[in-house]
């Protein structure tokens, strides 16, 4: 049950990051989810990630919708402020959030039912807004919470699990993310950590709106055959564009690659992204480029995953609003009330 | 010829002006209201305009009023018909012994006219196209041409109006001068031409004092400022968008980094109303000060979140300026019918504290305060205000504010009180008021931190849908809700000079009515003790003056008694003591109308009173 903490116990023999913070400190509750569910191998590469950043976990505000997936937050960050709201409307509280204290790091949580159905629409704004954040969406393809109905983002032809064909078209949260304007974009698998977990932690050094698509299956609903995001479907049909390694600003950049197939990207935080190029004609920095690949590779049944688009240079919502860099919420009657002496004026300049 | 003799008032009339909606005269209308203030004789103007932009009617009305009437009166004395669209109704509208002012340049047939009424023609359209070529001009200036016709016609005095003229386009030379050569076409030609001045008349006195002449809206954006916000997240529905916009402006002024030029507020046009509240909850749930501003429509849509807000306690302001429902209703027509909605909105048992002022200096008292409140009681606070105060200039007391005031930011667990190791349970009421502690995020690094969800949780916010925990939780709400009642602005009681069985509860933009009334209903013999409600949940004097009274009227602007319900519902008190008033065209409720039917209810208890059973 979600309400067992885990027990506080570390093994002095655990490794710890800079910060002096062992892999224990960025856990959470012990899931409640399904064994096997896809959403908890998501929870173990934010805890991977958080913690090969060095993030103080207290600094990161998740934030989630309803659902299997949006209850994940619980799982990890235990000594971070979580927020599971409502169905579909995490962007906007989470935009609500960032507003109030740009200084924290804005984790949101969602489902492919709580982003493409109930919250197309906020998912939508939250990135052409800019919003600075990593918005993870734990796309099943069903309802899992609710019991396996088809959500927005099943594939037309694909099977439920009671053997119904969906004969809807199916919403692909990256061309769209893309098409907004996302600044960083990036479509994986709950099943390979390796590009998972470093697509978390660019995402997160991003300054602007990052989206990252992670198929993710449900096994009680959405794993067997005829569902194109069951475990074997995926693995069979996954075509990665590139690999990536995060380096926080200080490291040194190793190239061990063969030049031509490294690309260092340097975002706005100093961290680097060195991007291992698979297919090596795919540009990352190409925003129509990407779109006319991903439709090319998606009318061919394949998914296409890894950093599908990045500008380092991205700017955020406070940028366009032009907003002090001290927090909002920080701010107190004498930096925030005009005063007496401005209400006279006020006053006297309506008579 | 005149079937009766013409009206003749001094700073007492009322004055309408039929217009075409795009014509550009809302601004010399107003600037009519302003002159006839600036002879220190109080005006109540009121624009009535439909809810369409170009070409259909408007009307604005400014009742001249030197014992300072401010709610509407009813009736028109004087007609400046500029709209031929409307020209029947608008000449049926005019009191008897009434006048009627027109643009002569195209006869019209006496049938176009009444016999009882005096008929005033000008020739604007001639004046207009003799002196200017440029189309927009001719349509500009008219309006002040007739404005200066006007001025000769009620005996104003010009250099007030140039005055005013002369403010509005301060550096602005060109237009300046041609605003007050047009203005001097109209006076002279009146003056030349007419028989001026009319019964009607404009006096200087000095009943204005140092009242301020400002929009609800305007008001209560300005209170928002002052109340420390700095999130506004909205959506565009009239009645409410210029709070938004007038947040914006105010913002603009105000709340500008001196060194950098940056802003120290945020605003975001939502996609919609949800995401405009869910943007507010957001922000104070991670401890900024925000609100949103909508009316009916919007409130329906953001129910869910409301829901969140009180049961998750996140504090919320939602300034709520209603308009006539149901569904989208009379999109730009006052009412006050959201009542019901508000304080009972969203799905399970939920409550929530509403405010109502009476007008624009209320209405940023009130805001201010809304922001102490909701981060207070840790839930969303509704002021109340509706179409009539918020979107019409009303003169009301200066605004005022307490350079000593600091922001009450109520409970919050700071890092220090985490680290001295006091015990914190985001759901557990130390104090006994229902009242929890909350952490902002990011506050300590191993402390202070928990879920928030809307899911039942115990009271150290862990999930838990054991029936004994949420009913602990759920009464514990009640507490809350208890202690809100005194922290709210309490209802304000008059007197009656003699003393009386009989009351009246009122509140919000009903109060300039109801005041004039009740010299109405004295006039008549009827003496009413009066309870201004100015917050749901209703202060224990509530409960009091219904027990003091045998029968107490409720006067409100919606079809369903809904303050009276709220009232039965919340006192357990027999509703045959709460006599209804309602009024609900989507015209503001007047003194005349509030007059007759609580006097027709008092002469008919008079004529059967009450007797006690014999036994
Ligand atoms: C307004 C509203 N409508 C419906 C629901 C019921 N509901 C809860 S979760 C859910 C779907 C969750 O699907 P998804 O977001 O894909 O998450 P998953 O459980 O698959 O991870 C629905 C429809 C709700 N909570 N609120
Ligand atoms: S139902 Fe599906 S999505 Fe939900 S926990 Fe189980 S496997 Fe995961």
């Amino acid at each position: 049950m979600t309400y067992i903490a885990k027990p506080k116990f570390h093994h002095p023999g655990l490794k710890k990051n800079e910060l002096g913070y062992t892999h224990r400190d960025y856990e959470g509750k012990i899931s409640t989810l399904c064994a096997g569910c896809g959403h908890d191998s998501i929870t173990a590469s934010i805890i991977e990630a958080c913690y090969e950043l060095s993030i103080e976990p207290h600094r990161v505000a998740k934030i989630s919708g309803i659902g299997c997936s949006s209850k994940t937050p619980d799982y990890f960050l235990g000594n971070s402020h979580g927020f599971n709201s409502v169905h579909g409307r995490m962007p906007s509280v989470l935009t609500g959030a960032n507003l109030a204290n740009r200084d924290l790091i804005y984790l949101g949580v969602s489902g492919d039912g709580d982003s493409a159905s109930i919250g197309f629409g906020q998912f939508a704004h939250s990135i052409r807004r800019g919003v600075n954040m990593t918005y993870i969406v734990e796309n099943n393809g069903v309802y899992g919470l609710t019991k396996g109905q088809f959500s927005a983002t099943a594939d037309r032809g694909s099977k439920s699990k009671k053997g119904v064909t969906n004969t809807d078209n199916a919403i692909d949260l990256v061309a769209i993310a893309l098409q907004l304007g996302a600044t960083f974009v990036a479509r994986s698998f709950s099943g390979d950590k390796s590009q998972l977990v470093p697509l978390i932690a660019a995402a997160i050094g991003h300054k602007g709106a990052s989206f990252i698509d992670v198929i993710s299956p449900c096994i009680a609903f959405n794993n067997h055959a005829g569902s194109t995001k069951s475990f074997d479907y995926v693995r069979e049909h996954n075509d990665a564009v590139n690999r990536l390694d995060v380096l926080v600003g200080r490291d040194p950049i190793a190239v061990d690659y063969a030049p031509g197939t490294v690309q260092v990207v340097e975002q706005h935080d100093g961290s680097k992204i060195a991007l291992r190029k698979i297919d090596a004609d795919y540009d990352p920095h190409d925003r129509l480029g990407a779109q006319t690949f991903l439709q090319k590779h998606a009318a061919k049944g394949q998914i296409v995953t890894g950093l599908l688009y990045v500008d380092p240079d991205a700017e955020d919502l406070h940028t366009h609003l032009n907003t002090v860099e001290t927090p909002l919420n920080t701010m107190e009657a004498d930096t925030l009330c005009p005063g007496s002496a401005a209400l006279d004026k006020f006053n006297a300049s309506l008579r | 010829m005149s079937d009766k003799k013409p009206l003749s008032s001094v700073n007492d009339f009322v004055v309408r002006f039929a217009n075409v909606n795009g014509s550009g005269s809302a601004s010399a209308n107003e600037m009519f209201a302003r002159a006839i203030l600036r002879h220190g004789v109080p005006v109540s103007p009121r624009n009535i305009f439909p809810s369409n932009i170009q070409g259909l009617p408007t009307w604005y009305e400014v009742r001249v009023t030197e014992d300072g009437h401010l709610g509407a009166r009813g009736g028109v004395d004087m007609m400046v018909a500029m709209n031929p669209q409307t020209w029947d109704k608008d000449i049926a509208g005019i009191e008897p012994g009434g006048y009627l002012f027109y643009d002569s340049t195209k006869p019209m047939p006496s049938t176009k006219f009444r016999d009882d009424i005096t008929v005033i023609g000008v020739p604007l359209t001639a004046i207009t196209n003799s002196t200017y070529t440029d189309p927009r001009q001719r349509q500009l200036f008219k309006n002040i041409i007739y404005l200066g016709s006007l001025s000769a016609l009620l005996d104003m005095d010009p250099k007030l109006i140039e005055q005013l003229i002369g403010e509005q386009y301060k550096g602005k030379e060109k237009l300046l001068s041609s605003n007050v050569h047009a203005l001097h076409l109209g006076r002279d030609w009146a003056l030349q031409n007419l028989k001026c001045p009319i019964g009607l008349r404009v006096k200087k006195t000095d009943k204005v004092g140092d009242r301020i002449f400002i929009e609800g809206n305007s008001a209560a954006a300005l209170g928002a400022v002052y109340g420390g916000a700095t999130v506004c997240a909205w959506y565009p529905i009239t009645p409410s968008s210029s709070v938004a916009e007038a947040f914006t402006a105010h913002c603009k002024k105000y709340r500008h980094d001196p060194e950098t030029g940056k802003a120290k507020y945020a605003i975001v046009q939502g996609e919609d109303e949800l995401a405009s509240i869910g943007i507010v909850i957001g922000a104070s749930w991670n401890g900024a000060r925000a609100f949103t501003a909508t009316s009916g429509p919007g409130i329906s849509l953001m129910t869910e979140f409301i829901g969140l807000s009180y049961f998750a306690e996140i504090p919320a302001v939602i300034m709520n300026i209603q308009r006539a429902g149901p569904s989208t209703g009379m999109p730009t027509r006052t009412q006050q019918c959201d009542i019901i909605a508000c304080a009972y909105a969203s799905h399970g048992d939920t409550k929530h504290v509403l405010l109502f002022p009476e007008d624009p200096a209320e209405a940023f008292e009130f805001a201010a305060a809304a922001f102490d409140l909701a981060e207070r009681l840790q839930t969303t606070i509704f002021l109340m205000l509706d179409l009539d105060i918020g979107m019409n200039h009303r003169l009301c007391r200066p605004l005022k504010w307490d350079d000593a005031k600091q922001y009450d930011r109520g409970k919050v667990m700071t890092t220090e009180m985490l680290e001295e190791g006091r015990d914190f349970g985001r759901y557990l009421d130390v104090d006994g008021d229902g009242i929890p502690y909350r952490t902002y995020p990011g506050t300590h690094p191993t402390k202070g931190s928990y879920f928030t969800r809307g899911t039942s949780r115990d009271r150290y916010a862990r999930y838990s849908e054991e029936g004994s925990v949420y009913a602990d939780n759920m009464q514990r709400l009640v507490r809350k809700f208890e202690t809100a009642q005194d922290l709210v602005p309490r209802p304000l009681q008059a007197n009656a000079e003699r003393p009386t069985k009989y009351g009246v509860i009122y509140f919000g933009s009903t109060s300039p009515a109801m005041d004039e009334a009740i010299g109405l209903l004295e006039a008549r013999g009827h003496q009413l003790d009066r309870l201004r409600i100015r917050a749901f949940p209703f202060h224990s004097s509530v409960a009091s003056f219904l027990a003091e009274h045998d029968f107490v009227y409720v006067v409100e602007q919606n079809r369903d008694a809904q303050l009276r319900q709220l009232i039965v519902n919340e006192n357990g008190i027999d509703p045959v003591r709460l006599v209804p008033i309602v009024h609900y065209d989507g015209t503001p409720i007047t003194a005349r109308y509030i007059a007759k039917a609580i006097g027709d209810h008092q002469d008919h208890l008079k004529v059967t009173p009450l007797r006690k059973a014999v036994s």
